[in-house]
């Protein structure tokens, strides 16, 4: 066990595995982008009360999903390298904390489209609205607290500090529909229950949070690739690389 | 496919969501790209005048 965290953590042969794997996560990442399009905008019926204007839900709740769902990851990776000083944790925290702030400033614009017309107003200071702008302030937070400490080592453990305590934002966001009176509406699929959604709308859904999914994974590798070329371009298989051209 | 397009009558909202997630992730992915090309090329350069 100790072995595979030792080996998943070296630079070069995270560069090696990520270099095989990209391929194969955009293509897949291609395909469910495609068909969850597809079906989303051609097949899925209209909504009985808010016609066609809910297809917005299709790139609105992905990105929703994705904001929190990096900034966990960002939080995480950020947590290991503070505790352990593995280095490609404090790569992917980096890397991924840009990625984390499109898509929130997506679900928060996206979110605006769909509320102009169903509620009437761009934007309302609601508990799901005013957590998920404080969301995007984490992540602003975040990179610019980065950019401002000279020495790295300071910088990377002072951002993750600052990721670890912004993770009391992720249950308010989920949980701020229920726990305060709003007019966003509740959840449709993350529930108990059996989600209250037909499968001709549910399916084109899930095939695009999991296409954001696997876009946020080719991205986070790529960007890391890069990183990692960076952090160690001292090193013999960095040149290697480098003048293998690849 | 007018009706397609119309979305019901919301077509600016519908298609204005659609568009922008496209484009800012179309962002991410070419800064991403350029930002490759560049530390490479940095990285190359300075790999070969180190060997001279």
């Amino acid at each position: 066990m100790f072995a595979w965290f030792h080996k998943l953590g070296s630079p070069p042969h995270f560069y090696k595995l990520s270099g095989r794997l990209l391929p194969w996560v955009g293509a897949a990442c291609a395909i469910c982008m495609i068909s969850g399009l597809y079906l989303g905008l051609f097949v899925a019926p209209p909504d009985y009360q808010q016609g066609e204007s809910y297809r917005i839900i299709y790139v609105h709740v992905p990105s929703a999903w994705m904001s929190m769902f990096i900034y966990m990851v960002m939080a995480v990776a950020g947590g290991i390298s503070l505790v352990w000083r593995m280095k490609l944790a404090d790569v992917a925290a980096e890397m991924a904390a840009p990625i984390g702030a499109s898509f929130t400033f997506l679900a928060l614009a996206t979110g605006s489209l769909w509320g102009k017309p169903m509620w009437g107003t761009w934007w309302v200071w609601d508990a799901r609205l005013t957590s998920e702008l404080i969301l995007l302030f984490l992540y602003l937070g975040y990179m610019a607290l980065r950019s401002a400490i000279e020495n790295p080592q300071t910088a990377s453990r002072a951002a993750a500090i600052l990721a670890l305590v912004g993770v009391v934002n992720i249950p308010i966001i989920h949980y701020s529909v229920e726990w305060w009176y709003t007019l966003h509406q509740p959840a449709t699929v993350t529930k108990f229950d059996k989600p209250s959604i037909v499968w001709e709308m549910l399916l084109p859904l899930l095939l695009m949070a999991l296409a954001f999914k696997l876009l946020f994974a080719y991205l986070l590798m790529y960007k890391m690739r890069t990183e990692v070329l960076v952090r160690e371009q001292k090193s013999g298989w960095v040149k290697q690389r480098l003048e293998a051209n690849n | 496919m007018r009706e397609f397009l119309e979305m019901g009558g919301y077509a600016v909202y519908v298609w204005s969501s659609f568009g922008l997630t496209f484009a800012v992730l179309a962002a991410n992915l070419i800064a991403a790209r350029n930002k490759r090309r560049r530390v490479r090329e940095q990285l190359l350069r300075r790999l070969q005048s180190e060997e001279q």
